[in-house]
């Protein structure tokens, strides 16, 4: 099954007319995936049962738009009877005994898990170069990372593995890959989607997400996985719209903030010129652009690296050798065990990642770094919610360049980290905001970032479907698949 | 800047055994991380609350009532180790003569 001419629609159609049975499409899929992976390396593990789920679900009866479609997840979502890795050593056999609300979510719609994806190691980095299973090519040029975290579930959808596939967004993990991708990713608002079975970075910045090649499925998905769970406290009871159904490309009178801080000379002047293109293609259809200032984004990635390390200190104690995953052998006693299975298993960006949160937490630093942060952290949410009171979107590039060469960046981590400059206020902010195509530059894909007040992605849905039905980015091939058709 | 020390201490915190190449690439890596980190003390905070957590919800309340959800098996399936249906680690608690 090749999916990069196909919608949710199409499919749907497909099997609700019986041209198609889920077994068939799930078989086809299989098969597809055999194929590309070879080059793209997208999964981490297959699901076995995926062929047998479809079974199901096709005696069952197609119903809803998903019923019977595989979807590629990423692997920090726990999956019942899946293995569940987060990209690292310290959970390569960890068998989770139940699912995520969101994987529940869509197998309640029908839709077939057919895998889990690659990823950063505990969704920590901008390129799935962290990860302890090796690299995932992105399928515009095999030799460039497909971006991170989401980079496995980016790079199956950019080359047609699967037609959707969920993400996780922490500072930017769904729309920098979506954006080197050439495809769409959105992070919902922080609170929309469960975050019960998802395994925790920062718990005050990840959120679950969908990205596709077309902004309607990513709709539907969105849909599906969205609304409160009473497993997850910080999941808001805000009624869940049908996103899809609701979509409109109407742009007239909607009012575009431009941050001049997101112009910045460290971005690839060709990507602004992509980005520009887009704000133009609004103002034809009826936008207003005005140029505003976020003075406090200069110190966003300085907030985001204290606050996401210190978080994800404290939420990955838990891995210790003693109830699952890896445990480190020939050790005297437990504080060794402990020690040593973490020393082991996890891999160097992460210990760094560690070391910087607990140090950020230590006595004598606490004030200075973690708590200064967050007063930071005030302020720029304070500057973002301004900035929305008189504009629908705050727009900019997703990304300061194009997907970058493998092993370029990954021996330098400060570099790495800027690459979220961009991405990083929508997760401060908690704020709904997502990566839609905006052209190509130098042959490869750049993404338009697109932030919404919160809870407004119906609004983010209709901005990039106008744009999309304009450049109609989707039409494009992914380079490096070419001539395999 | 950041010191060997210091690096020592914290992974002693964090329940990490860095390895001496390791110590040596850290020092160097975090205390340009930890450089960069200086710049937030140019921004006057001067009475601006931290923003700890996100969200609109507060604390939430349910009916204290237990819910069945994994067996004691299913729980088990993820052990590494395990006797008589019981975690088994290493000593926690040193004999004198180990000592």
């Amino acid at each position: 099954m090749n999916y990069l001419n196909e919608t949710i629609d199409s499919l749907h159609k497909k099997l609700a007319d019986k041209e198609l049975t889920s077994k068939e499409l799930t078989d086809q899929t299989l098969n597809g995936m055999k194929d590309k992976e070879k080059d793209i390396s997208a999964f981490i593990t297959v699901n076995d049962d995926a062929v047998k789920d479809a079974e199901k679900v096709d005696n069952d009866g197609i119903k809803g738009s998903l019923s019977g479609i595989p979807i590629a997840i990423k692997d920090n979502i726990v999956s019942n009877g899946i293995k569940t890795t987060a990209a690292s050593k310290i959970l390569y056999n960890f068998m989770p005994v139940y699912s995520a609300t969101v994987l529940e979510k869509l197998e309640a719609a029908g839709a077939i898990n057919i895998g889990k994806t690659n990823m950063d190691e505990f969704a920590m980095g901008s390129s799935t170069e962290t990860s302890y299973f090796g690299d995932t090519h992105n399928p515009w040029n095999l030799d460039t990372v497909p971006g991170g975290s989401s980079g496995g579930s980016a790079a199956a959808v950019a080359s047609g593995e699967v037609i959707a596939a969920l993400g996780t967004d922490t500072g930017g993990s769904i729309r920098q890959p979506a954006s080197f991708n050439g495809i769409f990713g959105i992070k919902p608002t922080y609170g929309r989607v469960s975050r019960w079975g998802v395994i925790a970075f920062a718990s005050s910045l990840d959120q679950v997400g969908v990205m596709s090649k077309r902004v309607e499925d990513s709709a539907t998905v969105l849909s599906a996985i969205a609304g409160h769970d009473e497993h997850d406290s910080t999941s808001s009871e805000k009624e869940v719209p049908d996103y899809r159904a609701n979509l409109s490309k109407d742009m007239t009178g909607v009012r575009i903030a431009v941050p001049k801080e997101f112009w910045h000379e460290g971005t690839n002047p060709e990507v602004i010129a992509q980005v520009n293109k887009a704000l133009e293609t609004y103002k034809k259809l009826g936008a207003t652009v005005d140029e505003v200032s976020l003075p406090a984004l200069k110190h966003a990635v300085e907030v985001y690296y204290v606050l996401a390390s210190s978080e994800a200190s404290s939420n990955l104690q838990r891995y210790d050798g003693v109830r699952y995953g890896f445990r480190a052998k020939d050790v005297k006693n437990i504080k060794d065990l402990f020690v040593n299975s973490r020393s082991e298993g996890f891999g160097t960006e992460v210990k760094r990642r560690i070391m910087l949160g607990t140090f950020a937490l230590s006595a004598g630093a606490y004030d200075a770094y973690f708590k200064k942060a967050a007063q930071v952290r005030t302020l720029f949410i304070e500057e973002m919610n301004k900035v929305l009171e008189d504009h629908d979107f705050i727009m900019g590039p997703s990304t300061t360049s194009t997907a970058f060469k493998i092993g370029d960046k990954i021996d330098d981590p400060l570099a790495m980290y800027m690459n979220d400059i961009l991405t990083i206020p929508a997760n401060l902010a908690g704020l709904p905001a997502a990566s839609v195509p905006a052209g190509l530059a130098d042959g490869m894909p750049v993404g338009l970032q697109i932030m919404a007040r919160p809870f407004n992605e119906q609004a983010i849905f209709n901005a990039a479907y106008a744009l999309q039905e304009e450049n109609k980015f989707y039409e494009q091939i992914p380079t490096a698949l070419k001539g395999e058709d | 800047m950041i010191s060997k020390d210091e690096i020592l201490h914290v992974a002693e915190l964090a329940n990490l055994k860095l390895k001496d190449d390791e110590v040596d690439s850290f020092v160097s890596q975090l205390g340009k991380i930890v450089d960069m980190e200086s710049n937030l003390a140019s921004v006057d905070t001067d009475g601006v609350e931290p923003t700890y957590n996100m969200g609109d919800t507060s604390t939430t309340f349910r009916e204290d009532k237990g819910i069945h959800t994994q067996t004691r098996e299913q729980m088990f399936e993820n052990v590494p180790e395990s006797e008589d249906n019981l975690i088994k680690v290493p000593t926690i608690v040193a004999k004198e003569e180990d000592e």
